[in-house]
């Protein structure tokens, strides 16, 4: 087998195992609370990790640098933006109360 | 696989499925094109991480029921998963295939992309009709309002991206696998993939977090 067929199989299998794992704390309670919560998002963002590696073909070793600059800009935006603005409504949340 | 700094024409690739370029223009011409398509993915990406964003905030601003646990139902966001993601290998297939040239496949595993993107979209219609059936509507709470923008707004994307698939086939159909409209598959696919990403983001933000209540 071609090993950019391997690539994306193997990008496959370790989502579909994340994804399984991920709904079976959510359907069958493996894990409580708050662990079950982090552990739900940990596998969220793993996923989207691999998904942009086998996927999405992003690899900074052959690719430009602008490439990069992109990505983190973006990142950046997202950060600020995200992050902002469940600080400031959640704190003005909490005042309300 | 042949990922190497530089590809034959001397050409540094941008992030994507790496295409066999016939001529040094051509390569360029397509590099070009995929780093713009990134900077419209990134602008998308900042939406969708927005909305889910809203969404959050939304949750709290809840008057009363229903709740997510009233109305999330993994039933339907399970099987969703699974089409988008096995979509999303077949679509590899399709990109390897227009890589070495090989048209049924390109054909084939493109159609079968769309038609599992289809599915997603059906099953997404169902579970839609039934929340409307309970009146579960985005003008009775916050938390619903946030809802039904979140995965409407990537529903409707699913939505294009079947449409513009399969406007992509009838293309290589007319006009044959000439490089534009290779380099277009290459810039659909990673709009696909992107979808998949934001899909992610969204059963790990919304629907899972939202069963787990119950």
């Amino acid at each position: 087998m071609k090993r950019i067929h391997a690539i994306h199989l193997a990008g496959y299998a370790a989502s579909l195992a994340l994804t399984l794992a991920a709904f079976g704390i959510a359907k069958f309670g493996w894990l409580d609370g708050a662990l079950a919560l982090v552990a739900i998002g940990l596998a969220g963002l793993v996923q989207a990790a691999i998904h942009l590696r086998a996927f999405l073909h992003l690899d900074f070793k052959g690719s430009q640098r602008e490439d990069l600059q992109l990505l983190l800009f973006a990142a950046v935006l997202i950060a600020i933006m995200v992050g902002g603005s469940l600080w400031i409504m959640f704190d003005l949340g909490h005042r309300m109360m | 696989m042949t990922d190497t700094t530089t590809d034959a024409q001397g050409v540094r690739p941008h992030a994507g499925i790496p295409l066999e370029h016939p001529d040094a223009e051509t390569a360029h011409a397509t590099e070009r094109a995929v780093f713009g398509f990134w900077i419209f993915l990134m602008s998308d990406l900042v939406v969708f991480a927005l909305l889910l964003a809203t969404y959050a905030v939304l949750l709290r601003g809840n008057t009363g029921a229903p709740g997510p646990a009233e109305v999330i139902e993994l039933a339907y966001a399970f099987p969703e998963t699974l089409l988008l993601l096995t979509s999303t290998l077949t679509l590899t297939f399709a990109s390897v295939a227009l890589r070495e040239d090989r048209a049924r496949g390109v054909y084939g595993w493109t159609f079968l992309s769309l038609a599992l993107g289809a599915g997603f979209l059906a099953l997404e219609g169902a579970e839609i009709a039934g929340l409307i059936g309970k009146g579960h509507i985005p003008q009775v709470n916050g938390f619903l309002s946030g809802y039904w923008l979140a995965i409407g707004t990537h529903g409707l994307h699913v939505a294009i991206g079947v449409v513009w698939g399969l406007i992509l086939i009838a293309q290589f159909w007319i006009y044959g696998f000439c490089p534009a409209i290779r380099s277009r598959l290459v810039r659909f696919s990673l709009y696909w993939h992107m979808l998949d990403v934001v899909w992610i983001a969204i059963f790990t933000v919304i629907y899972l977090p939202g069963s787990l209540v119950s």
